[in-house]
């Protein structure tokens, strides 16, 4: 065993960025949820805007306008949804999943020409002075703009969320779309941003991934983070900090178990005869989450100060 | 989610293709099943371009089809059923963990032959084939043990199957050999393809001071990562992944299932085909490797295909004794070279490699 390898530094650095595609798909999906919406496409917007951004960002030489796309790319298939949940009154966890389907499908094709193909580089911000700190400037200031963007995210959505008339609305929207409609709140428009809001974060989320986290296009690149961001959400109780808690914590894992067996860790626990094993570490956050549902559905008072009461029901204007 | 969408594409398959009784004239019908998409540019890529190469011999005297991202286990037993019942006569199933499937849906199909990649498990109609990836291992150890600076290698491992562990220790022996200090961090991801994983495994055993990694995952990830770092090499993994470290790669042990392909193919429109275990090395073109960068010495660059040629020619096998197991128990006597059997369920490190292999 050999924990001296192990770099706190580079550890907690490798942690933020593994969280943040999940962070941007998280927050996303916590506005649309506050609005009463449940999209489970959250995956298949992901991977529309890996794919966007990447190419995007190959063919105009420029991370940003990739991240831009990526974000339009992830609102724009997130409108389908919309339309057929919002207008057609689709059934949400069906067209959810049919999102997800198509969008992986959808971002193989768009990206058969992006395999095999290196992004533009990221540049990482350098901060006069506080970026040559020794630790703290390593810790805190040596990332790219977007992981910083993307905890500037989570404050904006809890501002907007709690100190906004507008977040009041949303959140209004999500408890009992009924009242809102009779007090004059255009629900269906209201959830169409919401959506659309949802759409551009995972789309972030997604373009990340491609653009600074591997950096490369492969199908199915998203192995599964759209699903991760939906269970944070559920970890998180639906506020926006514990988002960012969340996210750190599930990206913090598995950075965390890899670690761990890299420098020999888990072994020498097994060769003291503990069995330790990396997978009891990826479990926990998932095992929390359970127990968060569970939690929720055993105390409705407590849970109903943060689950919208209204989530995953279709609303009509005549009902 | 790939679970779904399998689902959905199983079933457009079965009834795109229907289930129509074969005539005498019909092309033969050729089915894949991948456990990721074909353009990991790894290893179902790898078993694709088999496929084309049906194609591209066979003409319209052949069709075939495959299905993509089919997760091990119940998911895939389905998939090779809807295969089978779609009419497809021959059916290749690409990945260790679908072999339980496999017999099962032989047993309900056995006018249907089924081939199974990696597996042990045969029966009448299910023949099993691989490749000796540890010879490949062999040469990438000893280019590695040669020109690591930090004598730390780094290596992806995708499930502790004997076919891992098998490659580990093949590449372990061939770094010591050449130079006792050498060291193996090895990271288990538990998945065959997840590119964001494999790329934090990557990045982590980069920071833990590796300089040269391998992987026994799919994707071009860990590729793409050792690129970005100065100095860091990397060996490219069933496919010639040239395109995601032009720097990086100093070589690529490409899987090339071709030839055996079209060989199974040709036998089943003989009427010829038999339930038969092929375990391919270098000797058969199984085993190819990808052109060595420039990067390596001379000196090493001869060193390597020097044993490359010396494994095509039988005069060398990469475990030769002597050789202890892990514990310090002797494994191999001094020439002693490992029977097929021992190292087809090989479950126990070499000595000198450090760590405990996952249960």
């Amino acid at each position: 065993m050999d924990l001296s390898t192990i770099d706190p530094v580079a550890l907690f650095a490798g942690l933020v960025v593994a969280a943040t595609p999940l962070l941007f798909a998280a927050i996303g999906e916590l506005v649309v949820e506050k609005s009463g919406v449940l999209n489970l496409g959250v995956e298949g917007m992901m991977i529309i805007g890996a794919v966007c951004g990447f190419a995007a960002a190959s063919n105009s030489g420029s991370p940003v306008v990739g991240f831009l796309a990526g974000a339009a790319g992830g609102a724009a298939i997130s409108m389908i949804f919309a339309v057929l949940v919002l207008v057609f009154l689709s059934n949400q966890v069906a067209t959810g999943l049919a999102l997800t389907l198509f969008g992986l499908g959808l971002a193989a094709l768009i990206g058969q020409p992006y395999t095999g193909i290196k992004p533009p580089d990221f540049e990482e911000v350098h901060v006069p002075v506080l970026s040559d700190l020794p630790v703290l400037g390593e810790l805190f200031f040596q990332y790219d703009l977007v992981l910083y963007f993307g905890v500037a995210v989570v404050a904006l959505v809890w501002l907007f969320l709690n100190r906004t008339r507008a977040g009041l609305v949303l959140r209004a929207v999500g408890e009992n779309h009924d009242a809102a409609h009779s007090l004059g709140y255009p629900v269906v428009l209201i959830r169409f941003a919401a959506i659309g809001f949802g759409g551009a974060c995972a789309g972030l989320g997604g373009a990340y991934l491609s653009l600074v986290r591997v950096p490369q296009w492969t199908e199915g690149m998203t192995a599964g983070a759209g699903w991760i961001a939906l269970a944070i959400v559920v970890f998180a109780t639906w506020k926006p900090w514990r988002v960012l808690l969340g996210a750190w914590l599930f990206g913090g894992v598995t950075i965390l178990q890899l670690n761990l067996q890299a420098s020999g860790f888990l072994s020498w626990l097994q060769s003291l005869g503990i069995p330790a094993q990396a997978q009891y570490l990826s479990m926990a956050p998932y095992l929390v989450t359970i127990l968060v549902l569970v939690l929720i559905s055993a105390d409705r008072t407590r849970a109903r100060l943060n689950a919208p009461a209204c989530l995953g029901r279709a609303f009509t204007a005549a009902g | 989610m790939i679970t779904l969408r399998d689902m959905v594409a199983a079933s457009a398959l079965a009834l795109g293709l229907g289930t129509g009784a074969m005539a005498q004239d019909d092309p033969l019908k050729v089915g894949f099943i991948y456990v990721g998409p074909v353009g990991d540019f790894g290893w179902s890529y790898q078993h694709d371009q088999g496929r084309l190469a049906i194609e591209a011999t066979y003409g319209d005297a052949v069709e075939t089809t495959f299905v993509e991202s089919v997760p091990e286990g119940a998911d895939a037993e389905r998939v090779l059923r809807q295969l089978a019942q779609a009419g497809n006569d021959l059916i290749f199933a690409t990945s260790f963990g679908y072999m339980s499937q496999v017999i099962n849906v032989a047993q309900q199909f056995p006018d249907v032959h089924f081939e199974h990649a990696t597996g042990y498990q045969r029966a009448e109609n299910v023949a099993t084939y691989s490749s000796r990836f540890y010879e490949g291992r062999h040469v990438i150890g000893l280019i590695a043990g040669e020109m690591t600076e930090s004598n730390v290698i780094g290596y992806i491992g995708s499930y502790p199957i004997p076919e891992v562990i098998r490659g580990i220790n093949a590449a372990y022996l061939a770094a010591k050999s050449v130079n006792p200090d050498v060291e193996f961090r090895i990271v288990w991801t538990n998945t065959w393809f997840d590119p964001a994983l494999e790329a934090d495994a990557a990045s982590t055993l980069i920071e833990q001071g590796a300089d040269i990694l391998m992987q026994h995952t799919d994707s071009t990830a860990p590729m793409t990562i050792a690129e970005e770092e100065e100095g860091v090499f990397a060996f490219g993994q069933a496919s010639d992944m040239i395109n995601f470290g032009p720097d990086a790669q100093l070589t690529a042990i490409i899987d090339e299932w071709t030839p055996y392909y079209i060989q199974r193919v040709q036998d089943v429109l003989d009427d010829n085909w038999e339930t038969t275990d092929t375990w391919g090395g270098i000797d058969t073109g199984m085993v190819a490797f990808a052109g060595m960068s420039e990067t390596i010495p001379e000196e090493t660059r001869e060193k390597a295909i020097a044993a490359a040629a010396a494994i095509e020619a039988g005069t060398l096998h990469p475990f030769t004794g002597p050789v202890n197991r892990q514990d310090g128990t002797p494994w191999l006597a001094e020439g002693e070279v490992a029977d097929d059997g021992t190292l087809l369920g090989m479950n126990f490190y070499v000595e000198g490699i450090e760590g405990v292999i996952p249960q």
